[in-house]
Formats: C-alpha cells, sequence, structure tokens
C-alpha cells in the first residue's frame, strides 16, 4: 500500500515537472532573439507579403497567449511542430534518430555501470591497497579525459592507424547487410564511440562506487557482519555493496539522461547519426521547432530517468517509503 | 570451569607519540554459566578488551602480548577461517548502538537468519522459522519479522542484537554496553530481559558498562578497569559491599543506586590518564586521595585481600 502510495506521489511529481518544462520550453524559443521566418528566408527577394503568409502558416501571427494554447494543443496530439531544414514533421526527425542514440547510450552505460560497479567496489573493499591505488589512478585519468578528445585518441589509434575499426557511421556503405550480419556491422561499427562514453562514465562510477564503499566499510553494521563470522564474500556482496550502491543507483538515472544530451560529442566525432548529431545539425540550421522538439525529448528523458531512479529506490531502500533515510 | 581465560593481555594502539596502551598485562576469567561484569569510566579498555576476545583489534591498534583461552584454545593463535567459524557460533557480541549496528537495508529476520545459515547446515526456510523464534524468545513479535532496522525503536534493535547474538546458542557472549543511550524504562527492560535469558539459556558472558549499578543486577563478579589496568576484582555482593580500590569506591559514589538509600553523589575529580604517557606507578594516583609517594613511584602488584584481588599499596 505505501509502495502505490509513494509511485503515485513520485508519478504525480513526474507530470508536473513535465509540464512545467514544456511551458519553459515554449518560452526560451519565443524569448530567444532574432525572426525565425526571417532566418527561414534570408533571401531579400522574398516580399513583406509572403514573409507575412509564412507566419500565418506557422502561428507566429497570434499573441503569445495564441501560441502557447495552439503548441499545447499540438503537443497533447503528440505534434511537436514542424521542421524548417527537414520540412517534416520534428517527431519523424527525431524519430528516425532517438534508436541510434539508445543503442549507443544503453550499451555504453550498461557497460560502464558494471565495469565502474564491480572495480569501484573491489578497490574500496581493498581500500589502500595496491590494487586500490592502481584503479584510483586509473579512473582519475579516465574522468579527467574528456569525451571528445578521447573520441578523437580512439580513432586516431584503432581506426586510422590500426585499422581495426571503421572511422564513423553505424554501417558499411552500400554493404547491403541484413540480419545478422548488419547487427554485426553495427555493433562493429558502435566499438570506438561507445567506449569514448565508456571510458569516460567508468572513471566516474569507480570514483563514487569506491568513496561510498570506503564510507561504508566504517560503519557499524560492517563490524556487526564481521562479528557474525559471516565470509568475506558475504560482506561484500550483502553488507557493504547493498549500501554502497545507493549513491550510484541515483547517478546512475541522471547520467543516463545526460548521456543523451551528452552524446553529441560522441556523435559527432565518428559521425554517428544519433540525437546528438542532429542536435549539432539543428542548431547550425538555426531550425527551433527541431530543436524545441529535441529539448523537450532532453528534458523529459531527465524525468523518466529520475522516476525510474525512484522506483529502483524503493527496492533497495527501504528507508525510501517512509522518508527514513532523510532523518 | 573456565570458558574464557585472559592471560597477561596487552593491546596497543600505535600512535605518532609511541604506542598507547588501552589495555596493559590483564588478567581474568569467566567461569560457565556465570557474567562477569567489566566496568570502568569511558576510555579505560574495556571496548578494546571486548574486540580482542574477538581477536578484532583494528588497526592501528594490535594486541601486543598475551593470550585469550577459550574453550582450550588461544584465540589469538586460529586461522581466519577458524576464527569466522568461532564468531557469530561459539562467541558472539551485544554491541552498544543497535541504532548503527544492524544493517540498514535488511529486515530484522534476515539479519538473524543469516548468522543460522552461516554456522549451520540448515535451509533457508528453517532458518527463518529459527528466526522468528528468536524474535518471539527475546520479546518481539515473529510477525515482525519482516521490519527493517528505521522501523523499530531503539528498545527492539537492541533486543533484534540480542536476537543474533544468541541465535547460535553461544558459549560466551560479549554485552559491550548493551543499554546505554536507551531511556531508563528501556533500560529497565532489558535488564530484565538479559536476565531472563541468562537464567533461561545458562548464558555465560562478559557484561560491559561504565554504571556499577547496572552490574550489579546482572553480574557474577565485576572486574573494575581503570586506563588499561584491573584495579579490583571481586564477586559482585561483595565488591558492592566492600569495595577495597580508591577508584572503586569513587566509582560506586559517583552513581546514584537504584535501589539503596540516597545520598550524595561525588564525582571523580579529574579524568583518565593519556595512555601514550601514563602516570608512573599506580595510574590511578593523579586523582586518589589517599596516594602516598609509594604510589606515585611503584606500581603496585595484584594482591589478595579478603577475597578481592586489589592492585593497591594503600589497602591494607
Amino acid at each position: 500500500m505505501k509502495t502505490l502510495q509513494f509511485i503515485l506521489k513520485k508519478l504525480t511529481g513526474a507530470l508536473i515537472t513535465i509540464v512545467a518544462i514544456a511551458i519553459a520550453n515554449f518560452a526560451i524559443f519565443r524569448i530567444a532573439p532574432g525572426d525565425p521566418i526571417r532566418m527561414m528566408f534570408k533571401d531579400p527577394r522574398v516580399s513583406t507579403e509572403q514573409l507575412q503568409a509564412m507566419r500565418v502558416k506557422f502561428g507566429l501571427d497570434k499573441s503569445i497567449g495564441g501560441q502557447f494554447i495552439d503548441y499545447v494543443k499540438q503537443l497533447l496530439h503528440g505534434n511537436l511542430g514542424f521542421s524548417f531544414w527537414q520540412k517534416r514533421p520534428v517527431a519523424d526527425v527525431i524519430g528516425d534518430r532517438i534508436g541510434q542514440t539508445l543503442i549507443l547510450v544503453v550499451t555504453a552505460l550498461v557497460i560502464a555501470t558494471t565495469l565502474g560497479i564491480i572495480l569501484g567496489a573491489i578497490s574500496g573493499w581493498r581500500n589502500g591497497s595496491k590494487t586500490d591505488r592502481t584503479i584510483l589512478s586509473l579512473s582519475l585519468v579516465l574522468y579527467s579525459i574528456p569525451t571528445f578528445a578521447m573520441g578523437i585518441l580512439l580513432l586516431l589509434v584503432f581506426g586510422f592507424i590500426l585499422l581495426l575499426f571503421p572511422l564513423g557511421g553505424i554501417t558499411t556503405p552500400a554493404s547491403g547487410f541484413t540480419g545478422f550480419m548488419y547487427l554485426k556491422d553495427v555493433l562493429w561499427h558502435m566499438v570506438l564511440p561507445a567506449f569514448s562514453i565508456v571510458l569516460w562514465y567508468v572513471g566516474e562510477y569507480i570514483l563514487l562506487t569506491r568513496s561510498s564503499m570506503v564510507e561504508v566499510m566504517d560503519q557499524d553494521y560492517i563490524v556487526t557482519a564481521r562479528s557474525k563470522g559471516l565470509r568475506e564474500s558475504v560482506i561484500l556482496r550483502k553488507h557493504a555493496l547493498r549500501n554502497a550502491l545507493l549513491p550510484v543507483v541515483t547517478l546512475s538515472g541522471v547520467n543516463f539522461a545526460f548521456a543523451i544530451a551528452g552524446v553529441i560529442e560522441a556523435e559527432t566525432v565518428f559521425s554517428w547519426p544519433g540525437i546528438g548529431r542532429l542536435t549539432y545539425d539543428a542548431v547550425m540550421k538555426r531550425d527551433y521547432p527541431l530543436l524545441q522538439g529535441i529539448f523537450l525529448l532532453f528534458a523529459v528523458s531527465v524525468v523518466v530517468a529520475n522516476f525510474i531512479v525512484d522506483l529502483i529506490y524503493t527496492r533497495i531502500d527501504p528507508r525510501i517509503k517512509t522518508g527514513a533515510a532523510h532523518e | 570451569m573456565n570458558i574464557l581465560e585472559i592471560k597477561d593481555l596487552k593491546v596497543y594502539y600505535m600512535t605518532k607519540n609511541g604506542p598507547a596502551k588501552a589495555v596493559d598485562s590483564i588478567s581474568f576469567s569467566v567461569e560457565k554459566n556465570k557474567t562477569v561484569g567489566l566496568i570502568g569510566e569511558s576510555g579505560c579498555g574495556k571496548t578494546t578488551t571486548a574486540r580482542a576476545i574477538m581477536n578484532f583489534v583494528k588497526e592501528p591498534g594490535e594486541i601486543a602480548g598475551g593470550e585469550i583461552i577459550f574453550n582450550g584454545r588461544n584465540i589469538l593463535n586460529l586461522s581466519d577461517g577458524e576464527l569466522r567459524a568461532l564468531r557469530g557460533k561459539e562467541i558472539t557480541i551485544v554491541r552498544q548502538e543497535a541504532q548503527n549496528a544492524l544493517n540498514p537495508v535488511m529486515t530484522i529476520g534476515d539479519q538473524i537468519a543469516e548468522v543460522i545459515l552461516e554456522h549451520e547446515r540448515i535451509d533457508k526456510k528453517a532458518a527463518w522459522q529459527r528466526a522468528e523464534k528468536q524474535l518471539d524468545l527475546v520479546g518481539i513479535s515473529h510477525k515482525r519479522a519482516k521490519t527493517f532496522p528505521h522501523e523499530m525503536s531503539g528498545g527492539m534493535r537492541q533486543r533484534g542484537m540480542i536476537a543474533i547474538a544468541t541465535a547460535c546458542n553461544p558459549d560466551f557472549i560479549i554485552m559491550d554496553e548493551p543499554i546505554t543511550g536507551l531511556d531508563v524504562i528501556v533500560q529497565r527492560q532489558l535488564l530484565t530481559l538479559i536476565n531472563d535469558l541468562r537464567n533461561r539459556l545458562n548464558l555465560t558472558a562478559l557484561f560491559i558498562a561504565h554504571d556499577l549499578s547496572v552490574v550489579s543486577e546482572t553480574c557474577d563478579e565485576v572486574v573494575v578497569m581503570y586506563a588499561g589496568k584491573i584495579m579490583e576484582k571481586a564477586d559482585v555482593v561483595s565488591l558492592y559491599q566492600n569495595p577495597l580500590h580508591p577508584y572503586t569506591k569513587a566509582l560506586i559514589h559517583s552513581y546514584p543506586s537504584i535501589r539503596g538509600e540516597r545520598r550524595k553523589l561525588k564525582s571523580i575529580p579529574g579524568s583518565p590518564p593519556l595512555l601514550v604517557n601514563p602516570p608512573e606507578g599506580c595510574r590511578f594516583h593523579p586523582r586518589c586521595e589517599f596516594a602516598t609517594d609509594l604510589c606515585r613511584t611503584v606500581e603496585p602488584e595484584i594482591r589478595r585481600i579478603n577475597g578481592h584481588s586489589v592492585a593497591c599499596h594503600i589497602v591494607k
């Protein structure tokens, strides 16, 4: 019962946040300087009447209030607007790209999280040992190299010099691969971009898991677990790691959302046709409706990721439901 | 028969200024089915002694000498595997502040069942049933086996700790200030529970406290520690009615008696010495109103006087 109540509360919060985001999203692009219609038609031969006709077509002749009502109506119908640049509905443009980004980001984050937690846990468990120092220095180095720099480095070494992986794109052009061969081709193209993301995030996960683990190791309940005569592996898994993972779960949610938005660098370096590249192009082309749609997607993915984290929290931290963790 | 014999135990904490002698050559033993109280002010080495008994001294502390003979084996010579088999099964501990001593993300039932599963050949279901029985034993309904520590009161958590500590029928149980930090009513209930369990389970225990009146209700014998040394040892009635060592007397006068006559409380002036560089002679002499030149220079040996063991030059 408590769980249901908690979920409803969080769901309401998430919905309110999304509404607020939609309003902010609308406002940002009205406050932004410049006339989008003028941007679209830079040709001086386009007459004022023609421009006015375009304004009417895109509903920009109405008052801000009227525009807002239109915007909300469209949103409720799942209509994100019409891309100036691609001359297609924004939803279609984004829809074409979202899959590529998700597969890249999800794969990279799953690898980074798993690897980061394992290495961080070992490091924190053996705090002060040689293993710990090695892992710690490695993660500091990785964490301090930006994704685009790491991407260029990987591209140079493994793509250009060693010729092990392709230089960019998502498939081999004109290969005509289908089925399993196609999947293999995509995975092969994904290795470098994925690892440029993995290597950055893994450093962060190691650092957080490690510090969380070190803190947990000092807790009284670890002494209790030892005094029960439990095996070290049991103490590590059931007592230390379960408690140490709580902040890591929070980070994972935030990271997932940020990674979707932050994948711009990796996608640009590796010409990966995803949302990141699309954002970059949309900015370059001043495609406001498309940017507006992408922003909404980023914001909503942050909210959704946080909601999922809240749900996971109820499973792993019993104190959350009653709010006792904040005592 | 002695279950536990501590001989000349030394536990030092290594500091920049040299070793702090937290426990310095103490010896005492605990007989089967008896409870020995270990009392003294904070920082006198009680908890360090408790940790040493489980061979559990953490860096920068180390056991610098002595023997801890438990059921004929020296605990200090056991391998890690042997120690694991011992801890939680043969020797258990109830620690102070169960608030932090229980894992916040596991139910109390799981935390009890876990120790049974570790030490006995038993399946999960049977372990869980045992855990429920343990809860009933310590006065928490077995229906609450699935509650988490944060849903329990301080007294219940401490009962939970006792349920864990008694789950595998231990030969020896250490209670390290089990009622400290709880309100008096809960303290009373816990003392009643502990006494009840002592009789029902024939426990052999070391009961650590800083309060003589608590020890007087639960223990058969009392060991008084000061600055890492034993000052006096005697059976509880004799110690309470006829304390010999000036420190014991001072301790008795500094706490109100639960049932005894009303009297003015006296505090002990000064504070315990730094253990890196303890006073020469008797460690208590700077705070002792009877101290002589002999006390300031020569460390007193433990002597048997009127059935007490006492380390004091003054006592005749």
